[in-house]
């Protein structure tokens, strides 16, 4: 099975990582995942691209207990997570998030939920260039909600 | 105590470090973090307690009652915009 975690520069290829994550896997009935992608708007403004930061060694430790977290409460049989780092354009791909598991319930709700964990607390920060310049991009409260609806308590400070 | 402080994104860029090594008498997030606010109006800014600044110690999201260790790494951030 590959590692559970990848913080790449690179783009990641959907179809070969899901048959990777099932691979042998025989009580493996259900794959859901989720690919986020890079959009050309934002807040109105046209975004020419996008920068990627993150905090390398807090940014796993972060999302492998995330999944840790997905397995105690989802009957899943494996999960993936992809996230890239850098420069990036409109269209690219810029997230994954694959889950196998014996019937489709628990790997629809595990991939929403390692998702809207991410979301919120996995250390990275995006900064993306519009006609007006640079900016960082603001926490949205809808990322807040989205995870409150699982019972996780929200980030102090 | 020696504490290493890592700073990212908008916070990083405002105060023109991504990290530093400092020797502190404080036992807390807070006292550490009251420290910082007291050492130039760009600290003040950034690290202000009227915007959401997170915190991580040894890289495991935290709030100011958290103690200090020798050696230990703090890190000051905006919320996160990932996914």
């Amino acid at each position: 099975m590959p590692a559970r975690v990848a913080i790449q520069h690179q783009d990641f290829d959907l179809s070969a990582e899901v048959a990777a994550l099932r691979q042998g896997d025989m009580q493996v009935g259900a794959v859901c995942s989720f690919v986020g992608t890079v959009r050309d708007r934002n807040e109105g403004d046209q975004v020419a691209s996008l920068e990627l930061e993150h905090y390398p060694g807090m940014t796993e430790k972060a999302i492998e207990a995330m999944i840790d977290a997905a397995m105690n409460r989802f009957d899943i049989r494996s999960a993936r997570v992809i996230h890239r780092i850098g420069l990036l354009q409109p269209l690219d791909q810029i997230v994954l998030v694959a889950v196998t598991s014996a019937h489709r319930g628990e790997s629809f709700q595990a991939c929403e939920f390692l998702m809207d964990y991410l979301k919120t607390q996995a250390p990275f920060w995006k900064k993306e260039v519009t006609p007006a310049g640079a900016r960082w991009v603001d926490a949205r409260v809808s990322d807040d909600i989205a995870m409150a609806r699982w019972g996780l308590p929200p980030v102090k400070g | 105590m020696k504490v290493n402080i890592k700073y990212f994104a908008s916070i990083r860029e405002a105060l023109g470090q991504s990290s530093e090594t400092r020797a502190t008498q404080a036992k807390t997030v807070a006292a550490l973090r009251d420290e910082l606010l007291a050492q130039s109006p760009a600290h003040a800014q950034a690290l202000s307690r009227d915007k959401p600044v997170r915190m991580a110690l040894d890289q495991t999201l935290c709030d100011e009652s958290s103690q200090l260790q020798e050696g230990c790494e703090l890190a000051f951030f905006p919320p996160v915009t990932g996914g």
